[in-house]
């Protein structure tokens, strides 16, 4: 077990940072309602909760980039106001998002040191001692890393491996990791934790932000539950247990908030087999049977969204086929798979799903436009009326079709993108993340109209990081993991620890 | 699982085998750099130029080659610095016609006025006019394509305003200020020297100082920089401001270069500006690309001009082979960036 | 330390009305407008007023500007402008530009010059200028949209490389000696109007973008291409193709503009309509196109070009120097990309104090007013 944290005589430490009753708005969205954090020096203290519970806003704040509208934010003791990401570096806060921020042209060294590039006997920067620097540092690390190739290209491991380079090189007193672990493997967590526990005897205050409940429990010394833009509560690790941070995380019983109804499963829509493309996934076997929510779980990065686009014919791949219906789909060629009867609602919906400064009623009828047109010309009319009948349909909150999309809260943008797909009236819909990013009472909106899809026939192969969403809705579960499905199982053998367990497969091999 | 690793106050790993990614030799290095491609064609264009036409290299000739190619080289450094921030200056050509015609009425005008204190002014008049695009670059958030077109024009219409029909002739500057571009020091013309002073001084300011460093990284993730705490806005508005300034010193050097100046001097530059930095290996989106492939880029353009001259070809050529050398630049660009990703891409998997 | 948790407990009952939401909104923001008010107060509408007032302000002032004689003059001096634009409009709303559309003009011009000095038959001549225009836009959608490289770099070069072919081809001649019949009818007007007949043709060719843009899956798939070539993908749109057939259309309507210049000033050299693609841009933009992407309509960037064109006429009608003409059109595109961005920032700022002052404020000075 990892040692005690220095609590348990004397007093605390100290409270080396402390933001109380944040609030942060954009427009008609409150992003964070009530933001507490308290950080300890020489603690690992985690946040957790679910996607859109306001982490990530909160994180935001620390580092400058976002200025709360409310609140009070501290220090050590001093009460703070970051104008800018340099006056929180400043302060000795270091953040490590999730998606690292490189510069993909500059060199390894140079992404480690920019900003405070060591200098040489004449004022200039030495680059033979930021090379030596960083090359101590990744030693430090334990990786080989080259400190003078350009950062394009690297994997995501060594990016964020560079990312905690280059906290350590800020001797911060706060780190904040922003789900540092979602893309790396057994080995490369091993190491990060290893860092993170030295960081931490070095009297720095880790905020480890994670979904993965494992992880938390062999790392913190304390957690700090969110929900829904506010603070919960705070537990000592060693006091607490999964359930009652899931109780807290989510606030209220899992099985009520999926409306699973049980549909007729028919014959297969489609059929995957063999499907390989070089270093992103390979030998992919499974079917979707109409009426069937086939879930693919597994970690970030571990190619679930690419196997749904290269199913859809965004993304090309190397072997294999895609069968809809039994007819081969031409690879490569979206629009094929949209006349053959598939929808697709993507990860991203402010970049892949909608056009954001079309109106809805555009947004709703883009993937009908062409049996919208009579002649070649669209037809105003009926276009407006498809698009009214679908977002009413869907009970999309707007109060004009005609305003742009980008108006609309995140529910209500996703509606609108299932609109657009559900007035393809397909056979096989996609659905990658789907409530992502959108509140409680539209995700039930969203969890239903999924079961009433497949009431109805569809078939519906779901990707979804959150569990809980997983395990409620789906009559079957792919996990995956680096590439390949690792498992495959029914609802009755579908458990938070099966799942889990294939979704990090390789963990066990390599420690 | 991770509780198995053993938690000592500092993480000791075994150090790790140093892996060779260099790959291959210094000659490999230079093989890759972004400058090699430009600087290759301007030795192949000199050489086979001279061979056929040994007069090109004499020293007038030479000195003609150098002086053709001051002007355009200052103005490259200094869209260089700006393209590398991912934006784009077109108001070059103006500002440069504005200066020089505000140095040629100086001399006209104030008898007796020191050189060096038109060489400030026009500096001077050259920053502010960079520092007005910077300005409305950084403050309106609109792409700077738009903004120096629209100043553009504005500058070309005040320096109409201001001219009119007037002209200024190289006879109504002092001789020594004319000098300047006749006079040479070890053949180079002395403009020319202060071209290549400059180039020395914006390289090391670009590649050995942290704001230099920082303009690349703008160029290459102007968001990441954000989120890095880099300060954006006033280095974009530097970057802007600079290439005023030495948009400025060219239209100093304009007047002392050419005999007359005018309302419509500079007009059309801007283009072969851009051109030059492309040329010379400087990404159109930022973050990688130095001054000194600028450089060599309008060396390169303007050394075609003169060469298509030696070499008797119909000078009518001359502007179509800049447009293949941009083209092949772009595309020279782009094969070496996909078999560099294939390259990484190989290495990383053997590492697995 | 105390417990941070004697704050606020846990209260599930409030929880579903806040975060990322549908319900609840601090106070309905004027979302948009609908029906009418939209087209009437739309940015289109905007610059059709505007471009009403100048003409108004015009007539008024400026003793000899209402007449049939403007007409034909101002629509003859804007038709290239026009011309190009259409395309141009399509171009920049996919998220791409075209900077070598004048020099294709230039290249059809002087292609036309040497092809009719050689005795060509005049038919032939205008075919193969057409045909040359077509074959320039290929060569720019075929770098831009198959081998993806950047638009701006890509054009710059084919500007200086059209450009130069149009040297190489004709030199620095200038043929003259088109057929009367040909020039006269491209600057005959129709009837007393005063409007020059070849606008028939460049109405035409405006009404068939402003359809292509406006009425047909392909202009609306434009729409999604310029914001996100991701959200395009996923809708089906080809990307590449798309892309491919606007520089195409560009190059081919750039050639008509060519056209049009050498036969009504009766002469084709190789600088024809240079330094044009410029010109058109601003209009393009001004018109309301957004640089990003995305954005823009055809009636918006016709009511763009006539404004630029009836100042400039207007203004050298009244003895005001060109000078001034070149200042109006910088400051006007400056001003029309400046001002929305000017206009968003003080809506948020104002949006940002009613957030402090409807949220609790445990602590004022913990928030930073930008």
């Amino acid at each position: 077990m990892s040692p005690e944290p220095t609590t348990d005589v004397g007093t605390p430490p100290p409270t080396v940072l402390a933001l109380r009753h944040a609030a942060k708005t954009f427009g008609p969205v409150v992003a964070l309602a009530d933001g507490t954090i308290e950080l300890r020096a020489g603690e690992i203290h985690a946040l957790v909760g679910e996607n859109g519970a306001g982490k990530s806003t909160l994180v935001k704040i620390l580092a400058g980039l976002y200025h709360p509208d409310a609140g009070e934010f501290t220090v050590d003791g001093q009460p703070v106001a970051f104008r800018t990401v340099a006056d929180s570096k400043a302060a000795g806060i270091s953040v490590i998002y999730q998606e690292p921020t490189l510069f993909p042209d500059l060199t390894v060294a140079e992404n480690i040191f920019i900003g405070r590039q060591p200098k040489g006997r004449s004022g200039l920067i030495s680059r033979a001692r930021m090379r030596t620097e960083a090359r101590s540092l990744f030693e430090r690390l334990g990786v080989p890393i080259d400190p003078d190739r350009i950062a394009e290209g690297l994997s995501i491991a060594d990016q964020q491996i560079i990312e905690i380079a280059k906290a350590i090189s800020l001797d911060a007193k706060v780190v904040v990791m922003d789900e540092p672990t979602a893309a790396l493997s057994g080995v490369e967590v091993d190491r990060l934790f290893a860092v993170a526990r030295g960081l931490r005897d070095g009297g720095a205050g880790i905020l480890f932000i994670s979904h993965r409940f494992d992880e938390i429990f062999a790392l913190t010394d304390r957690i700090t539950v969110m929900r829904d833009g506010r603070y919960i509560g705070t537990h000592d690790t060693a006091a607490v247990t999964t359930p009652v941070i899931v109780r807290e995380m989510v606030g209220r019983d899992i099985a009520q908030l999926f409306p699973k109804v049980e549909a007729e499963i028919g014959d297969a829509v489609l059929t995957v087999e063999g499907l390989s493309s070089a270093g992103v996934f390979s030998d992919i076997d499974f079917e979707v049977r109409s009426g069937e929510i086939v879930a693919l779980a597994g970690l970030v990065g571990a190619g679930r969204t690419e196997v749904a686009r290269a199913v859809f014919g965004i993304d090309g791949y190397d072997r294999g086929s895609v069968e809809l219906l039994g007819r081969p789909l031409r690879p490569r060629d979206p629009q094929a798979a949209i006349d053959a009867g598939i929808g697709f609602v993507p990860e991203d919906r402010r970049k892949q799903g909608l056009v954001m400064d079309l109106s809805v009623a555009r947004n709703a009828t883009l993937t009908l436009r062409n049996s919208l047109a009579r002649f070649g010309l669209i037809n105003g009319a009926r276009e407006r009326a498809v698009a009214a009948e679908w977002t009413k349909r869907l009970q999309v909150k707007t109060g004009s079709q005609e305003y742009t999309v980008a108006t609309l809260s995140g529910g209500n943008q996703q509606k609108v993108v299932l609109a657009k797909w559900l007035a393809t009236e397909p056979k096989l819909l996609i659905v990658d993340e789907p409530t992502r990013g959108i509140d409680v009472g539209t995700k039930a909106e969203v969890h239903r109209l999924l079961s009433d899809l497949a009431g109805r026939g569809i078939a519906i192969l779901m990707i979804s990081s959150e569990l809980p969403e997983v395990l409620g809705m789906a009559d079957r579960v792919l996990v995956m993991h680096e590439g390949r499905i690792t498992a495959q199982l029914d609802r009755a053998d579908a458990t938070p620890e099966a799942v889990m367990h294939a979704a990090t497969a390789s963990r066990e091999h390599s420690a | 699982m991770t509780d198995t690793v053993t938690s000592t106050p500092t993480p000791a790993p075994t150090p790790p085998p140093r892996k060779s990614r260099v790959g291959g030799s210094r000659l490999a290095a230079v093989l890759r750099l972004r400058e090699f491609p430009v600087a290759l064609a301007l030795i192949l264009l000199v050489l086979i130029t001279y061979a056929a036409n040994p007069l090109f290299l004499s020293p007038q000739g030479t000195k003609d080659l150098l002086l053709n190619a001051t002007i355009i080289i200052i103005l490259a450094v200094g869209q260089a610095i700006v393209i590398i921030t991912r934006n784009v200056d077109l108001s070059v050509g103006s500002i440069l016609g504005l200066v020089a015609f505000g140095t040629g009425s100086l001399f006209a005008n104030v008898p007796g006025i020191p050189i060096i204190a038109v060489f400030a002014v026009g500096l001077a008049f050259g920053a502010i006019l960079g520092a007005i695009n910077g300005l409305l670059v950084t403050l309106a958030r609109v792409p700077a394509l738009v903004i120096t077109l629209g100043t553009l024009y504005i500058y070309r219409g005040l320096n109409n305003a201001w001219a009119g029909g007037t002209q200024y002739f190289a006879g109504d500057r002092p001789d020594e200020f004319g000098a300047l571009s006749v006079d040479t020091i070890l053949g180079f013309p002395i403009i020319t020297l202060l071209a290549v002073l400059v180039v020395v001084i914006v390289a090391i300011v670009m590649a050995g100082t942290r704001a230099g460093r920082d303009l690349y990284a703008i160029g290459s993730d102007p968001d990441a920089a954000t989120l890095f705490g880099i300060p954006v806005g006033r280095r974009v508005f530097i970057a802007f401001a600079v290439n005023g300034l030495l948009a400025g010193l060219a239209g100093v050097l304009y007047a002392s270069r050419f005999n007359s100046v005018g309302a419509t001097t500079g007009t059309g530059l801007e283009l072969d500006v851009v051109a030059a930095a492309v040329v010379g290996g400087v990404a159109i989106f930022g973050g990688s690309g130095s001054v000194v492939g600028a450089a060599i880029g309008a060396l390169l353009l303007t050394t075609i001009t003169s060469a298509l001259t030696a070499l008797r070809v119909d000078k009518f050529w001359q502007q179509a082979i800049v447009g293949v050398l941009i083209l092949a630049a772009i595309i020279i660009d782009r094969v070496a960036s996909i078999r560099t990703a294939r390259r990484l891409r190989m290495s990383e998997a053997r590492d697995v | 330390m105390s417990d941070p948790r004697s704050t606020e407990t846990v209260e599930p009952t409030a929880t579903s009305t806040v975060s990322a939401d549908t319900t609840k909104t601090l106070r309905d923001e004027p979302r948009g407008r609908t029906g009418w008010a939209r087209i009437l107060l739309g940015r289109d509408a905007i610059m059709i007023y505007l471009l009403i007032a100048t003409i108004i302000i015009a007539m008024i002032s400026i003793p000899r500007f209402a007449s049939p004689v403007t007409v034909g003059f101002l629509l003859l001096d804007v038709i290239p402008v026009l011309l190009i634009a259409m395309p141009m409009t399509l171009i920049i709303i996919t998220g791409e530009i075209d900077l070598s559309v004048a020099s294709i003009a230039g290249l059809t011009s002087a292609l036309m010059g040497v092809l009719w000095q050689a005795g060509w038959d005049i038919g032939i001549v205008l075919v193969l200028g057409l045909v040359i225009g077509v074959l320039a836009g290929m060569f720019n959608g075929f770098l831009v949209a198959v081998f993806g490289l950047p638009s701006l770099a890509v054009t710059i070069g084919t500007l200086a490389l059209f450009r130069g072919l149009a040297l190489v081809v004709i030199g620095d001649n200038a043929v003259a000696n088109f057929p009367p019949e040909l020039t006269g009818f491209f600057t005959s007007k129709i009837g007393a109007t005063g409007i020059p007949t070849v606008m028939i043709g460049v109405v035409l060719i405006v009404a068939v973008f402003g359809v292509i843009l406006h009425f047909t899956p392909f202009g609306r798939g434009l729409y999604a291409l310029g914001f996100s070539t991701e959200a395009a993908r996923f809708v089906g749109i080809h990307v590449a193709r798309s892309k491919f057939w606007l520089y195409v259309a560009s190059g081919g309507v750039s050639a008509l503009a060519g056209i049009f210049w050498t036969l009504r000033y009766s002469s084709a050299r190789s600088d024809n309509a240079s330094g044009l693609e410029l010109a058109v841009i601003a209009a393009v933009l001004l018109g309301g196109v957004s640089i990003f992407g995305g954005k823009g309509s055809i009636p918006g960037v016709v009511a763009g070009v006539l404004l630029i064109g009836t100042i400039n006429y207007a203004l050298r009608l009244g003895r005001v120097s060109d000078v001034v003409l070149i200042i109006v059109t910088g400051t006007l595109l400056i001003a029309s990309v400046v001002a929305p961005s000017i206009f968003d920032a003080v809506k948020r700022r104002r949006h940002d104090r009613r957030v402090r002052r409807e949220l609790p404020q445990a602590q004022p000075s913990g928030s930073v007013s930008a």
